[in-house]
């Protein structure tokens, strides 16, 4: 009996363990997301050593505030191209020549956050002439020269809180237009929270960008106090029209997180900017006084300067009629997206369970036929039905932005769920989905937002990065994959880290670019104030307590690399200027101590400023930063520092042969030169 | 008198000098890993350029490191002559072909390549010389025995670099043309023409023949 008793206990603890190994067993492993069957990826995104990308993938830099540039597919870095923050790998924002881009009606922000890079277009399609690209924080637009990859012009927006919305740059880069995330009282006062609805508003703001050097705000359509997030232009029919989402129609000013989400639809604001154009034209907009910086770069002097505007253009709707019209949108969408035909505008409700797709041709009649349901703020709100194309079931948790292929199917970013979803625009049925890891922002098909995509490659931008690469202690690089959408499924080839964050890209076929690349700035062009065009035009001159060296750098010596007569208390502003005329041959110059500018470097044929002030009697050495040739640990110089007051003449000097010279003048006779190595003679 | 078809000859002698006014006469390909477009420079019948915009000064650039001269167009005499000599040969063969005397035919045919040999004499000089004469003083590289002379045709490596020599469109041209004119005497001595040829002619071109041979 007892025995039994025991074995049957025994038996029930065996099972009780069993059960719990088992139910333990079944609890998931922790890393499932791998790329399952690698199958040709590799091959796919290969680029044998010494080949070029297919395609240049300008990817803004997010919260850095610049833009990196990638080719793709091999997702390889190619350059970060410094826009709205300072950078120290070229000095870009720290010396008197770059400092002006990062001008604004603030003093000089140098650090912003960029988010939506856009390609100029002709016709719709890319030209490669330019990128722009947003400042969300303190409003602005810049313009990126692609034969330079330099920023080149960058242009405050007054009357606006946060740029998240633009930029978008119309069919034939008439404008370059955005919008303001947050609504503010405009033109801005102090006013209470409780005022919200009476004061506050939000302006889209028209900029016209088609010449460089002259990028000018032509005027602003004053919209309800809305939170305005993003847009795209309509092409084709609907050319001539932008579309931007808006959320907190509740008008919350605290805990938006809840306040903004209770609608169950918020509105795309379609605008008719041909309209508006036509009533400024007419004289209908008003006048009102402002200040916002506007900053160009010179290529001849290499230098940046600031123009402050005084005025803006600001139209009222109600001065309009016909410019403004809301199209009712399920649960605050972020993304609007035009398709390549030009009659879909895909929503995006980030909270919605649904993708409603309205329809161009569908809107005009509704406004023809003024199938209003109410107005808000004197904007007419169109009926939903009326303009409702289809709404795609199923999309997934979260859809956020969409990209088109040439061949009717959008992809649709998926944030929640994390995925991306292709779905037909014929029948509005999902028809493939993909994770992606994790939690995909924008994505950026090839091409995507032109009438003619190249398609080929859909790439995910991702918010998460958690396990995707080695880890690097609690700061991670950000995510991006690439898929293949060559075939009906889609299928991942790459997964690549990015810089800060990749917000948004685009891409553009690297045949139309590639070939148009300065590779160095001509000498004869160069018209810096302190250029020296040969060795002969350098030297020091002095005004005050300011000394100015006008400095050149050539393969592998500084002229002049002796300087004498600077005393405690000057600041030195070392003018180098690279006399190379060959691709790929950069100068640096460091000099020790440099508090304010650290270093410059400076492209072949361009002239860059150093700024050094000498602190303490001594003799301090400076060199070139970039190894530009085998004698590059010889490129060197020294500034004496004599106490102020000094008797010290101020000279710069440059002597071949400084032993050689002074064993003369001291008469001496010279030691015998060194013997050459014994090796046997050619002749 | 020569036949038509000599004269014709003579003629296109001349004539395919004139492509060395507007091409070059002679290139030389420099080719290194830091360099993986190539530089070089080219001989053109008054200076001399580089092939792609800045490559001369570049060439000057890094030929300072071994101590060479810098080359400067303005500074070689040849230059400035040459294209007289050639436009005088030029004409000189027209007329030859105009006034259609064989013995001028035959002097002319001489004349230029006499004048061809001095030049290719005179052009391999020119790369001797900068190639031998370094300033060893301040060369930064010294190589014991190494000299930096590109060859007249054909590659060669100096240091880092294949130099390559080849001639011009210019070059090939006048090339051509000292066959063509030699063509000319020696079908004009194949087939005498009517009541024209005398000995002493013959023997001139004969000899004239053979020289090229």
């Amino acid at each position: 009996m007892s025995l039994t008793r025991k074995s049957r206990v025994v038996a029930s603890v065996g099972a009780v363990l069993l059960g719990v190994t088992y139910l333990y067993a079944c609890a998931p492993t922790t890393k499932t997301s791998g790329i399952g069957n690698v199958g040709d990826a590799a091959a796919r995104t290969y680029v044998a050593p010494g080949s070029y990308d297919e395609f240049y993938f300008f990817a803004s830099g997010g919260f850095s505030g610049q833009v990196a540039v990638y080719g793709l597919p091999s997702g390889r870095l190619l350059k970060v191209i410094p826009v709205f923050s300072q950078n120290a790998e070229n000095g870009y924002g720290y010396n008197v020549e770059t400092k002006a881009m990062l001008n604004s009606s603030w003093g000089l922000i140098p650090w912003d956050d960029s988010h939506h890079p856009s390609l100029s277009m002709t016709g719709g399609e890319h030209d490669g002439r330019w990128l722009f690209i947003n400042a969300n924080n303190t409003p602005r637009f810049a313009r990126i020269d692609l034969k330079s990859f330099e920023t080149v012009e960058t242009l405050e927006l007054p009357n606006t809180g946060g740029n998240h919305g633009s930029p978008y740059t119309t069919e034939n880069s008439e404008y370059v237009i955005s919008a303001t995330r947050f609504s503010v009282p405009i033109p801005q006062k102090d006013v209470g929270f409780d005022k919200f609805a009476d004061e506050f508003k939000g302006t889209i703001s028209f900029v016209k960008a088609d010449e460089f050097g002259k990028m000018d705000l032509a005027f602003q359509i004053l919209v309800p106090g809305f939170n305005y997030d993003l847009g795209r232009p309509g092409k084709g029919p609907s050319h001539g029209w932008v579309f931007f989402t808006s959320y907190n129609t509740e008008q919350a000013h605290t805990k938006l997180e809840v306040n903004a989400s209770k609608n169950d639809k918020d509105y795309i604001a379609a605008v008719n900017w041909k309209a508006a154009e036509a009533c400024v034209a007419a004289g209908k907009a008003k006048t009102w006084p402002t200040r916002y910086a506007h900053n160009v770069y010179n290529d001849s002097t290499h230098s940046a300067s600031t123009e402050f505007k005084t005025s803006v253009k600001v139209l009222d709707p109600k001065d309009c009629e016909g410019t403004v019209y809301f199209l009712p949108t399920p649960k605050s969408p972020h993304g609007v997206d035009v398709d390549p035909t030009g009659e879909y505008i895909v929503g995006g409700g980030k909270l919605a369970t649904v993708i409603p797709v309205h329809s161009f041709s569908k809107m005009q009649t509704a406004i023809t036929e003024k199938k209003f349901d109410s107005e808000a703020y004197g904007i007419p709100v169109i009926n939903y039905d009326a303009t409702m194309y289809c709404e795609v079931q199923n999309p997934g948790l979260g859809p956020l932005h969409n990209e088109f292929d040439a061949q009717g199917n959008a992809y649709t970013s998926v944030f929640i769920s994390s995925e991306i979803v292709k779905w037909s625009l014929k029948d509005c049925v999902v028809s493939d989905r993909v994770p992606t890891y994790y939690s995909i922002g924008h994505l950026s098909v090839m091409g995507g937002d032109t009438k003619t995509p190249y398609g080929k490659y859909v790439v995910a931008m991702n918010k998460i990065t958690k396990d995707r690469y080695l880890p690097t202690g609690p700061e991670l690089a950000h995510s991006a994959q690439l898929y293949d959408i060559s075939g009906p499924k889609m299928k991942l080839l790459l997964d690549f880290p990015t810089i800060g964050e990749p917000h948004y890209a685009q891409a553009i076929l690297a045949s139309k670019i590639k070939g148009e690349q300065v590779r160095f700035y001509k000498l004869a062009d160069n018209h810096h104030p302190y250029v020296a065009r040969s060795e002969q035009e350098t030297g020091v001159s002095r005004s005050g307590k300011t000394v100015h060296v006008k400095i050149t750098a050539i393969r592998s010596h500084f002229a002049p690399d002796n300087i004498e007569g600077v005393q405690v208390g000057d600041t030195v502003l070392v003018h180098v200027t690279n006399l190379e005329q060959d691709w790929d041959v950069p100068h640096g110059l460091a000099a020790m101590g440099s508090f304010s500018d650290a270093e410059v470097l400076v492209m072949p044929g361009q002239t860059r400023t150093l700024t050094w002030v000498a602190k303490y009697p001594g003799v301090y050495p400076f060199y070139c930063t970039d190894f530009c040739s085998a004698l590059h640990q010889e490129m060197s110089g020294y500034v004496r520092v004599a106490p102020t007051g000094s008797m010290v003449a101020l000279s710069a000097t440059t002597s071949p042969n400084t032993q050689l010279a002074r064993l003369a003048a001291s008469a001496q006779t010279p030691p015998p030169a060194p013997k050459a190595p014994s090796a046997p003679s050619g002749r | 008198m020569m036949s038509v078809r000599a004269r014709f000859l003579i003629v296109l002698a001349a004539l395919l000098l004139l492509p060395m006014f507007v091409t070059p006469i002679w290139r030389v390909y420099l080719q290194a890993p830091q360099y993986p477009e190539g530089i070089g420079m080219q001989i053109w019948i008054n200076t001399v350029k580089g092939i792609k915009e800045n490559d001369l000064d570049n060439i000057n650039n890094l030929n300072h490191y071994i101590g060479m001269k810098r080359i400067e167009p303005d500074t070689i005499p040849e230059l400035r002559i040459m294209p007289y000599i050639v436009g005088l040969l030029c004409a000189a063969g027209l007329v030859a072909a105009a006034v259609g005397r064989r013995r001028g035919a035959q002097l002319w045919v001489v004349a230029f390549i006499l004048v061809a040999v001095v030049g290719l004499a005179d052009f391999w000089k020119w790369e001797y010389d900068y190639g031998h004469d370094l300033d060893m003083e301040n060369a930064i590289i010294k190589v014991p025995g190494m000299t930096y002379q590109p060859p007249l045709i054909g590659s060669k490596q100096l240091l880092n670099f294949t130099a390559t020599s080849i001639p011009g469109v210019g070059g090939i041209a006048a090339m051509l043309a000292v066959g063509v004119g030699v063509l000319a005497l020696v079908i004009d001595r194949r087939r005498p023409v009517l009541g024209g040829a005398d000995g002493a002619t013959v023997g001139a071109g004969e000899r004239a023949a053979s020289l090229v041979a």
